[in-house]
C-alpha cells in the first residue's frame, strides 16, 4: 500500500477559473460583488434600489443566477443596465464556469463594477469563488437574529452584511443589536449596513460602501467623482 | 445540498490520480473539510458512496478529516482553536486576530495498492 499526498483544493478547477476571472477583472479595473442571501432577503430588491440610484454612464452590468425563470432579469432590465440571467437549472449555486460562460459576449474594458447575484442559499454558494473582490450577504429581518451562527460559513466569508427589510422592524420580533453581535462573533470588525429597500432607509450608506470599494479598486475614479 | 458536487470533484482527482499510477488501484481517498467550508459530512459521504455503486471504483474508501478554525492572536501572536465563535484570545483576551485555517475543502492523499497485492476486497482487473 502507498500513500501518495495530494494537496490541492477539491474545487481545484472552480478555483482555477475563479483565479482566471479575478485577473480578468483587475486587469481592466472592474469591481465584481457576489451578492448571497437565502431565497427572499432581497438581493433584486437591493440590486433594483442600486441600479435606479447609479447615473446611467455608469459602466455597470448585472449577472443574476435563479434555479429557473428570467423574471429577475426581466426586474433588472428596466435601469438599462446590460443584465444577463443565469439558469442553473437545479443547481444551488453559481459556479466559476457560469461566470465566465455569461461574461463571454460582454466587452470587460466596457465595464467598471459587475455585480453578481447569487443563487437564493446561504449555504452552498459560500464554497464557490466566482473570482469577485467581495461577498456581500444579505439578511432580512423577518429571518432569526441567530442566521450567522447558523450558516457561520458565508458570514465569515462575506466583507458586507446588509441587514433588509429595517421598515419591518416595528412587526417583527428582531433584534438589530443581538445579529450585529452574532454576525460580529462569527467574523469580528464585519462592516454592516442596515437598509430598507422600500422606503430606502439607509441605502445611502450602502451606496457610499460601494463607492468606496469602487474607489479603492480604481483609484482614479474617485479623484474624478470628487 | 452542493456535496454531491463536492463527490464528483473528488472522484474526478482520483481518476485524474490514477493515470500517474500504472499497476496499481486506488483504496482511500483522504480529504480535509474545514468547519467554516460548510460541507455536511454525512451528505458527503452518501454522495460519495452513490456515486461509486457500480463502478469499477465501488471499493473506494472515503477519509474524511475535520479541522477546527484556527486564529493567531495578533496582540500575542498566539495560535488558538476557535469554539463557539469566540475569537477572543484565551491568553491575553486580545479581540484582533487573524483566521488561520478552518475553511479547508482540500485533498489530503490517496492510498493506492498494486494489482495482485494480497488485502481483502481488492479487485483483481479493471
Amino acid at each position: 500500500m502507498e500513500r501518495v499526498p495530494l494537496e490541492r483544493k477539491v474545487l481545484n478547477e472552480n478555483d482555477r477559473i475563479a483565479a482566471e476571472l479575478r485577473n480578468r477583472f483587475q486587469e481592466h479595473g472592474i469591481l465584481c460583488l457576489n451578492l448571497i442571501s437565502s431565497p427572499g432577503s432581497g438581493k433584486t430588491s437591493l440590486l433594483e434600489r442600486t441600479l435606479e440610484a447609479l447615473p446611467r454612464q455608469d459602466r455597470v452590468a448585472v449577472l443574476t443566477g435563479d434555479i429557473q425563470t428570467e423574471n429577475d432579469a426581466n426586474r433588472l432590465k428596466r435601469f438599462h443596465f446590460p443584465v444577463k440571467q443565469i439558469t442553473t437549472g437545479g443547481t444551488c449555486h453559481l459556479d466559476a464556469r457560469m461566470i465566465e460562460r455569461h461574461l463571454a459576449d460582454w466587452r470587460l474594458e466596457d465595464l467598471d463594477l459587475l455585480l453578481i447575484e447569487n443563487v437564493g442559499n446561504l449555504v452552498c454558494p459560500s464554497s464557490y469563488d466566482l473570482g469577485e473582490a467581495a461577498k456581500v450577504v444579505v439578511l432580512s429581518v423577518t429571518e432569526g437574529e441567530d442566521k450567522p451562527l447558523k450558516y457561520p460559513s458565508i458570514f465569515f466569508k462575506s466583507d458586507l452584511l446588509v441587514l433588509n427589510k429595517i421598515d419591518l422592524l416595528p412587526y417583527v420580533p428582531f433584534d438589530v443589536n443581538a445579529a450585529a453581535d452574532n454576525a460580529r462573533r462569527v467574523h469580528p470588525g464585519m462592516e454592516i449596513v442596515k437598509v430598507s429597500c422600500m422606503t430606502r432607509d439607509g441605502l445611502c450608506e450602502w451606496m457610499q460602501w460601494l463607492d468606496r470599494r469602487r474607489g479603492t479598486h480604481k483609484p482614479l475614479l474617485q479623484e474624478t467623482a470628487s | 445540498m452542493h456535496e454531491m458536487g463536492i463527490a464528483n470533484s473528488v472522484l474526478e482527482a482520483v481518476r485524474t490520480e490514477m493515470g500517474l499510477h500504472p499497476g496499481t488501484y486506488p483504496c482511500k481517498v483522504g480529504v480535509r473539510i474545514g468547519e467554516l467550508a460548510a460541507i455536511d459530512q454525512d451528505a458527503l459521504r452518501f454522495c460519495f458512496e452513490a456515486i461509486i455503486r457500480e463502478t469499477d471504483l465501488e471499493s473506494l474508501e472515503l477519509g474524511i478529516e475535520v479541522c477546527p478554525r484556527r486564529h493567531r492572536c495578533q496582540v500575542c501572536a498566539y495560535d488558538f482553536v476557535v469554539r463557539d465563535y469566540d475569537s477572543r484570545c484565551p491568553r491575553c483576551s486580545g479581540l484582533e486576530s487573524t483566521c488561520l485555517g478552518g475553511d479547508e475543502l482540500e485533498l489530503a492523499y490517496l492510498e493506492v495498492e498494486e494489482y495482485g497485492a494480497s488485502t481483502a476486497g481488492t479487485k483483481s482487473t479493471q
